[in-house]
């Protein structure tokens, strides 16, 4: 049986015919072909999927499209302005180093944006504390760490 | 994941509804325990009934007494709302350290009570606290809740729609994390209520339980070395590769004596 998800994207209404199985990851990169955001793990661990629903980061991977119906999504492709410039966050990963393969940097740059808004002024041990739902395979975290602590004094001015 | 029917609940009643109607329907909190549950094939069910979108089931009322919160608040709400954080300041950090920020923006008090994990948080909170489970059908004080691992004294068909704390003179929650999952390892959850004390250990054991002895001891003085001499039995604890039984029973001690350091800051 299929069932019709409707829900806002990136400011765009969206909608598909999924399997009432069909996880919100897949209905994102595979219906809507926004491929920013990845698969990691497909358990919960990696926050490779983080996007946000309704202003709150969630794991994409966990959660049912069905479970977003009506829903206001916003993915990693939804964040720079239509000109091209790029969301504080992002730049600052770019300033920093924040990634080299750039597997899990989507779901940082998600992440982190929900982190700001919650504590925007974080110390570093916060951060990491707070990142927690984040893995990285590649930088060994100084560099994240560096660019979420930039782009919370950029956000904030 | 094996194939279901889904749908989205209107109200309580309606959920009971096709509960009763189909013994291998699912309710669905925050599917953070359910969808990881289904798709390793652990749980298959026939229907899955969404909770997302009752309003009724959501949201937070406390006062000087006690604090009611919905089956389908998130942690993150508890961990952030003034209301709880003015009345217990202990369950406020306890829903703050549950996972990871992405969990807490999704999970619900009443899934996390439902499932009853051996290593969840909140149990500990509400056996200690002593709160009250409210479902659709009555309302079950919390030594006569958690039944077991995953097991709980829900019958088939009832659903849990809030849960009310009583407000305690003092309280804390300290837990040993593992650091890969963030589930307690053994977490220790002290409530003094003016007029006893409770103290209750997740994660050490296959459920929830309480330690008579420090309770007996806190009572008689609310002071960490009360607590620091009495040890919790091995035998029946959790051994396996994250801690063995002996290093439970070590730190179900040393998290009662830094919960109740905590409680008398
Ligand atoms: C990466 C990760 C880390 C986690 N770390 C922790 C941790 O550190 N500590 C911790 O405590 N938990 C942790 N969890 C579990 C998390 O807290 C879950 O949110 C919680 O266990 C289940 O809540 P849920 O709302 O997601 O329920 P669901 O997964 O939707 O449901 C769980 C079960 O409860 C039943 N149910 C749901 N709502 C009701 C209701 N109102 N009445 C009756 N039955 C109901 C469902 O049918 C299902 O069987 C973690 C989860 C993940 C994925
Ligand atoms: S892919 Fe979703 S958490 Fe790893
Ligand atoms: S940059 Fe490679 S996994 Fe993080």
């Amino acid at each position: 049986m299929t069932v019709k998800v409707s829900l806002t994207v990136n400011g765009k209404p969206a909608s598909a015919e999924v399997e009432e199985r069909t996880l919100l990851v897949n209905f994102i990169r595979d219906s809507l072909r926004l491929t920013g955001t990845h698969v990691g793990c497909d358990t919960a661990q990696c926050g490779a999927c983080t996007i946000h629903m309704n202003g709150r980061a969630v794991k994409s991977c966990n959660m049912l499209a069905m479970q977003a119906e009506g829903a206001d999504l916003v993915t990693i492709e939804g964040i720079a302005k239509a000109d091209g410039t790029l969301h504080p966050m992002q730049e600052a990963f770019r300033q920093h180093h924040g990634l080299q393969c750039g597997f899990c940097t989507p779901g940082m740059v998600m992440s982190a944006i929900d982190l700001v808004k919650n504590f925007p002024d974080p110390s570093e041990e916060l951060i990491r504390e707070q990142l927690d739902g984040n893995l990285c395979r590649c930088t060994g975290y100084h560099n994240i760490v560096k660019a979420i602590k930039a782009a919370s004094q950029t956000m904030r001015s | 994941m094996y194939s279901f029917s889904y749908q989205k609940a209107k109200t309580v009643a309606d959920a009971a509804k096709v509960l009763a109607k189909d013994g291998d329907a699912k309710l669905l909190a925050g599917g953070q325990s359910l969808i990881a549950a289904m798709k390793l094939r652990l749980a298959h069910p026939s229907a899955v009934i969404d909770l997302g979108t009752i309003k009724e089931l959501s949201g937070i009322k406390g006062d000087s007494k006690a604090v009611a919160i919905g089956a389908m608040t998130r942690h993150a709400e508890v961990a952030s709302s003034a209301a709880v954080k003015k009345a217990i300041p202990a369950l406020a950090s306890l829903a703050g350290g549950i996972g990871d920020r992405m969990v807490r923006n999704m999970g619900t008090i009443g899934g996390s009570l439902a499932n009853n994990d051996p290593a969840a948080d909140y149990p500990a909170a509400v056996l200690a606290l002593g709160a009250t489970i409210v479902t659709n059908k009555r309302k079950i004080a919390a030594d006569e809740f958690f039944k077991g691992m995953y097991e709980t004294a829900l019958q088939k068909g009832e659903i849990i729609t809030s849960v009310s704390f009583p407000v305690p003179k003092r309280a804390a929650y300290m837990k040993f994390k593992n650091p890969a999952s963030r589930y307690a390892i053994v977490g220790v959850f002290v409530a003094d209520s003016g007029s006893g004390v409770r103290v209750a250990v997740t994660g050490a054991a296959p459920s929830v339980f309480r330690v008579a002895a420090m309770e007996k001891a806190l009572a008689a003085k609310f002071a960490p070395e009360s607590v620091a001499n009495i040890a919790v039995p091995e035998k029946g604890l959790n051994s396996d590769l994250h801690a063995k039984a002996d290093y439970r029973a070590h730190l179900v001690t040393v998290m009662a004596k830094r919960a109740v350091e905590a409680a008398m800051k």
